[in-house]
C-alpha cells in the first residue's frame, strides 16, 4: 500500500534499454474490475483512439497522463458510455466490466456503477441535499434518504462543512467545497468504479490536497480511475498509470515503474518536460 | 506478471439489428415517448402556419380571379357595384409608414449611438430600460391618446405652423380639416416603431469589436468621431436590419392607426387629408362586410400585407445575421 | 492646430447632446402617454365601474365590468392553449430537436410571430368564427393563443439552451435517462427565464384588439360559457374612444389605465427577474 509520502519525488529515470516497441506491458494484477481490448473511437469520420487495451485493477487507483488533446479524457468517456450525448460518436471493441459488456450494458445500470467527476464541478443549482439526493431518486433507492445523504457526504468528507446547511442552495459553496460536493453526488449511489476527469485542475493546491486525501481513503471501497495533466498528482496517488499520445496507448504500467524506469521514449520525453 | 491477455474483440452488432435494438431500448427507457410527445408540439406549430397560409390562398379566390393583378391598380372601393381595388390603401399604408420612419429613424439611430455609445452605463442602462418599456404599450393605448391629445394638437399647432412655413410644397398644401390624416397616423406610427429602432440599433451598436473603437480613440479621436466614422459604418447593415424591422411593425399596426387617420377611402397628395391603410379598413369594414367577394377582398388585402411583412422580416434578419457575422469572422 | 481641435471638442459635445436630446424625448413619450392615462383615467376609477355592466348611453355610472372579466377569459383560454405548445414545443428545438425539422419549426414560428395581429384575426374568423356561425370567447382566445405560440417558443428554447451542458452530464453520469434530465434538472434550472417569458408574452397578447374585433367581437352583456362574443377591455377602449359621448370618452381612459398599468406591472416586474436571476447566477 502507497502512501503518499513514498510518491512525492519524481525521480529522473535511467537512460538505458529505451525500446520503441509497440506494446504496452501489463501490470501485476489483483482482480481485474475493467477490461479493454482493442478499443477505437471516432467522432463522425475521425478517429481520436487507436487499438487502446489495458486492464484497470479493483480497489486501486489508475492514473491516465499525456499531453492536452492526447485522448486520455475521451477514453474515460467510453467507460461510463458519457459519449453517447454527443452525436455521430462511435466505440468499437471489447470494453468489459466485471467479464459484463459495457458497451451492451443497460446504460443508467453502467452508469450507476460507473460514477463520474468532472473537470469543473457542477453542483444542480439545488440544495446541497437535493443534489446528493438525485442519483439515489432517480435509481429508485430504498431507505431514508436523510441518512443515506449524511453517509455521502460523510465519505466525501465535507459532511461537517455543509451539515448545517443542508436545504441552502449548492452553490453557495466555494469551488474546491462543490467538487467535494459532486464526489458525494457520485458516491451516493455506491458505484464500483469512479472516474474522475481532472478534478482539481480548477482548484486552488489545499482544495486538491483535500481531494488527494479523499482519494487514498476511496480506494478501500471503489476503484479509481482519474485523468490528470497533473504528473505529480499522478505519481502521488495512482498504484498504476498509463500514458496517452495522440489517441494511443503509449505505456501502462505501476506508476514507480512510469516514473523511473519507463519503457518508451516517448514516456520519457514526457515526464522530463521535453514536450507537453 | 500474466502475460497480454489476446482477447478476440467481439465485432459490433450489424447495423440494422444494432438500430433496432437501440430503439426499443430507448423506447422502454421513456425516452423515445419523450421525444415522439415534444415532437408533435413542435410540428403543430408548423402545421398552425402552413394551415394559415393556406386559409388566405383559398379564401381570395374569388377576388384573385375577378381582379387579378388589377386589384393592386384599381383605386375604386365600392362595396356597391362589387368593385374593389387595393390602391388606396396601397398608397395609405405606405405613405404613413415612410412619414414614420422619416421622423423616427434619425431619432431612434440618434437615441441608439447616444445610448450604446456616449452615454455613462448607469444612464444608458435606465433609458434604455423605460425606452423598452414603450414597446410593450398596446397599440389601442396609443390610439387613446392620440384621438384624445395628439389630433387636437396636430388640428391647432402643428398643421398649421407646418401650412404656414411649408405650405408651398404639395404634401402641405390642401386644407386642414380635423386632424385625422395622414400626418398624423404617421406621427403616432413614428411614436410606435421608435423603441424598436432604438433597440435593435442599440443591440448593434453594442456588437461591434471594442477594438475597433479602441483603434480610433487611440489615435486622437473624440468620442463622436469614433462613433461616427467607425462605430456606426460598421454597424451600417444591422442599423438597415432595425429600419426593416421596423418597416415590418408599422405595415401591420392597426388599431391606432386607424383611430386618427380619418378612414376615407381617397388618394390625396396632402398630407392634411384622411386616407386608409391596408390594416385599417380590414379591422373597420370586416364585420360589416356583406357578400363573399367583399370578404374575401379584404382577405387579399390580407394577405397582401402578410406578404410584405415575410419578405420584410427576411431581409431585415438577414441584415442583421451579417452585421452579427462579421464580428466573429474578423477575429 | 488648437482651433481645428476646439471645434472638434465643440462637435463632440453639440452631438452628445442631440443624441442626448433623441433618446430623452422616446423616455418623454412614455412618461407623457402615462401621465396622460393617470391624469385622465385615474380620475374615473371606482369600484363601480370595474364590476358593473355597461349602461346605455346617456345614463352614467355604467362600468366595464363585463370586458375586464371578458379579457381574463380570453386570456385564460390562450394560457392553456398556447404555453403548453410553446413550453413543449421549445423543449424539442433545445433538447430533442433534428437538424432539418427544427429549421422548419423554427421559421415557421417566426414567420407565426411576424403575422399582423388582424390578419390573425382573419385566420381564426376563417377557421373557428365560420364553422361556428357566430363570434365567441372561444375563437377570440383561440387568436390569443396562436399569438402566444411562437412568442413562448423561442423564449423557452433560449433558456433551456442557456442551461450549461455540465449539469446535463451531471445528472446523465448518475444514471438519468435524457427525458429525467430536461424534466428535473434542465426545466428547473430554466425555470425563472421560462416563468418570466410566458408572463411577458400574456401581457403582450393582453393588449391586442385587432385579432379580437372579428373573433369575440363584443357583448354589452355578461357572456356565459364559451360560445357567446364577449366583450373585452381593449376592444372596448377602442369603441369607447371613438364614440361621440363624453362619458364614454371618460371610461375609455380609466380602461386604458387599467389596461397599460397591468401590460407595464408585468413588463417590468418580469425585467427585475431576469436581471436579478442573471446576476446571482454568476455568483
Amino acid at each position: 500500500m502507497s502512501s503518499i509520502a513514498n510518491h512525492t519525488a519524481m525521480v529522473k529515470p535511467s537512460m538505458e534499454n529505451k525500446t520503441t516497441e509497440p506494446s504496452p506491458k501489463a501490470p501485476a494484477l489483483a482482480a481485474q474490475k475493467i477490461a479493454v481490448s482493442n478499443l477505437n473511437f471516432f467522432y463522425g469520420a475521425r478517429q481520436s483512439l487507436f487499438d487502446i487495451s489495458l486492464k484497470m485493477g479493483e480497489k486501486k487507483v489508475t492514473a491516465l497522463i499525456g499531453p492536452s488533446g492526447c485522448g486520455k479524457s475521451t477514453f474515460l468517456r467510453t467507460l461510463n458510455r458519457m459519449y453517447e450525448m454527443i452525436r455521430n460518436t462511435r466505440a468499437e471493441g471489447d470494453l468489459q466490466l466485471d467479464g459484463q459488456n459495457i458497451l451492451e450494458m443497460d446504460v443508467a445500470k453502467l452508469r450507476r456503477r460507473v460514477g463520474m467527476v468532472f473537470q469543473k464541478s457542477n453542483p444542480f443549482p439545488k440544495s446541497i441535499f437535493e443534489n446528493v439526493a438525485y442519483g439515489l431518486r432517480v435509481n429508485g433507492w430504498k431507505g431514508k434518504l436523510p441518512e443515506l445523504v449524511e453517509a455521502s457526504l460523510k465519505r466525501a468528507a465535507i459532511w461537517d462543512e455543509v451539515k448545517d446547511r443542508l436545504h441552502k442552495s449548492a452553490l453557495g459553496l466555494s469551488g474546491g467545497q462543490q467538487q467535494r460536493l459532486c464526489i458525494a453526488r457520485a458516491l451516493a449511489v455506491e458505484p464500483e468504479v469512479l472516474l474522475l476527469d481532472e478534478p482539481c485542475s480548477a482548484l486552488d493546491p489545499i482544495a486538491t490536497a483535500k481531494i488527494e486525501e479523499l482519494l487514498f481513503v476511496l480506494k478501500d471501497s471503489c476503484t479509481i480511475v482519474i485523468v490528470t495533466h497533473n504528473m505529480q498528482q499522478a505519481a502521488r496517488v495512482a498504484d498504476d498509470t498509463g500514458f496517452f499520445l495522440m489517441g494511443k496507448l503509449i505505456e501502462f504500467n505501476d506508476t514507480a515503474v512510469i516514473f523511473k524506469n519507463p519503457a518508451r521514449k516517448e514516456t520519457e520525453d514526457y515526464i522530463t518536460g521535453r514536450f507537453g | 506478471m500474466s502475460s497480454s491477455v489476446a482477447t478476440v474483440s467481439i465485432p459490433t452488432r450489424p447495423a440494422p439489428v444494432g438500430r433496432v435494438r437501440s430503439f426499443l431500448r430507448r423506447l422502454r427507457s421513456g425516452d423515445e415517448i419523450a421525444h415522439m410527445f415534444t415532437f408533435v408540439f413542435a410540428a403543430s406549430i408548423f402545421l398552425i402556419t402552413v394551415l394559415l397560409v393556406y386559409e388566405l390562398y383559398h379564401n381570395t379566390a374569388l377576388p384573385r380571379h375577378k381582379f387579378g393583378w388589377n386589384f393592386f391598380t384599381t383605386q375604386t372601393w365600392d362595396p356597391v357595384f362589387d368593385n374593389f381595388g387595393a390602391l388606396p390603401f396601397i398608397y395609405g399604408t405606405v405613405v404613413t409608414s415612410a412619414i414614420a420612419l422619416l421622423i423616427s429613424v434619425p431619432l431612434g439611430v440618434g437615441a441608439a449611438i447616444f445610448l450604446a455609445e456616449l452615454a455613462p452605463r448607469g444612464i444608458s442602462d435606465a433609458l434604455t430600460f423605460i425606452i423598452e418599456l414603450l414597446a410593450a404599450v398596446p397599440s389601442v393605448i396609443f390610439g387613446v391618446i392620440g384621438v384624445f391629445v395628439l389630433v387636437p394638437i396636430m388640428r391647432k399647432y402643428v398643421e398649421p405652423f407646418l401650412k404656414a412655413t411649408l405650405g408651398s410644397l404639395p404634401i402641405f398644401k390642401g386644407p386642414i380639416i380635423s386632424g385625422y390624416d395622414l400626418l398624423t397616423a404617421g406621427v403616432v406610427l413614428s411614436i410606435m416603431v421608435v423603441p424598436f429602432i432604438i433597440s435593435v440599433s442599440r443591440e448593434v451598436l453594442l456588437a461591434v469589436p471594442v477594438d475597433q473603437r479602441e483603434a480610433a480613440l487611440a489615435l486622437g479621436a473624440t468620442r463622436w468621431e469614433t462613433t461616427w466614422k467607425v462605430v456606426v459604418p460598421y454597424a451600417r447593415i444591422g442599423i438597415f436590419g432595425s429600419v426593416f424591422l421596423s418597416m415590418a411593425r408599422a405595415l401591420g399596426e392597426t388599431m391606432a392607426v386607424t383611430m386618427v387617420i380619418g378612414n376615407v377611402v381617397k388618394i390625396s397628395t396632402s398630407l392634411f387629408m384622411p386616407g386608409y391603410t391596408i390594416a385599417a379598413v380590414i379591422a373597420n369594414e370586416f364585420t360589416e362586410a356583406t357578400g363573399d367577394l367583399y370578404t374575401q377582398s379584404l382577405i387579399e388585402l390580407g394577405l397582401v400585407l402578410f406578404l410584405l411583412t415575410i419578405i420584410l422580416n427576411g431581409m431585415a434578419r438577414i441584415m442583421i445575421l451579417v452585421t452579427q457575422g462579421r464580428g466573429t469572422s474578423q477575429e | 492646430m488648437s482651433f481645428r481641435y476646439a471645434w472638434r471638442k465643440f462637435v463632440n459635445v453639440v452631438m452628445l447632446s442631440l443624441t442626448g436630446v433623441c433618446a430623452l424625448s422616446a423616455v418623454f413619450v412614455l412618461i407623457f402617454i402615462l401621465g396622460n392615462l393617470v391624469y385622465y383615467g385615474g380620475s374615473n376609477l371606482n369600484w363601480a365601474f370595474l364590476t358593473r355592466l355597461p349602461r346605455p348611453v346617456g345614463e352614467t355610472g355604467g362600468g366595464m365590468g363585463n370586458a375586464i372579466v371578458g379579457s381574463a377569459k380570453l386570456l385564460f383560454l390562450a394560457a392553456i392553449t398556447g404555453v403548453p405548445v410553446g413550453l413543449i414545443g421549445g423543449v424539442y428545438l433545445a433538447e430533442y430537436g433534428g437538424k432539418t425539422f427544427s429549421f422548419l419549426v423554427r421559421y415557421t414560428a417566426d414567420l407565426l410571430n411576424g403575422v399582423p395581429s388582424v390578419v390573425m384575426g382573419i385566420f381564426i374568423y376563417t377557421v373557428v368564427v365560420i364553422p361556428m356561425k357566430k363570434f365567441s370567447a372561444l375563437a377570440g382566445g383561440l387568436a390569443l393563443g396562436v399569438m402566444l405560440m411562437p412568442i413562448v417558443l423561442r423564449s423557452t428554447e433560449q433558456f433551456l439552451r442557456a442551461v450549461p451542458g455540465s449539469l446535463r452530464e451531471g445528472a446523465m453520469a448518475l444514471g438519468a435517462r435524457k427525458w429525467r434530465t430536461v424534466l428535473t434538472v434542465v426545466i428547473p434550472a430554466a425555470y425563472k427565464g421560462i416563468a418570466t417569458g410566458v408572463l411577458l408574452s400574456l401581457a403582450r397578447v393582453a393588449g391586442e384588439t385587432a385579432p379580437l374585433i372579428f373573433t369575440s367581437f363584443g357583448n354589452p352583456f355578461w357572456s356565459h360559457g364559451w360560445n357567446d362574443p364577449t366583450d373585452t377591455l381593449p376592444v372596448v377602449i377602442w369603441r369607447y374612444a371613438l364614440s361621440p359621448y363624453d362619458d364614454w370618452h371618460r371610461q375609455a381612459w380609466a380602461a386604458g389605465f387599467i389596461l397599460l398599468g397591468l401590460v407595464l406591472l408585468v413588463n417590468i416586474s418580469a425585467k427585475l427577474i431576469l436581471s436579478r436571476g442573471m446576476s446571482s447566477g454568476r455568483a
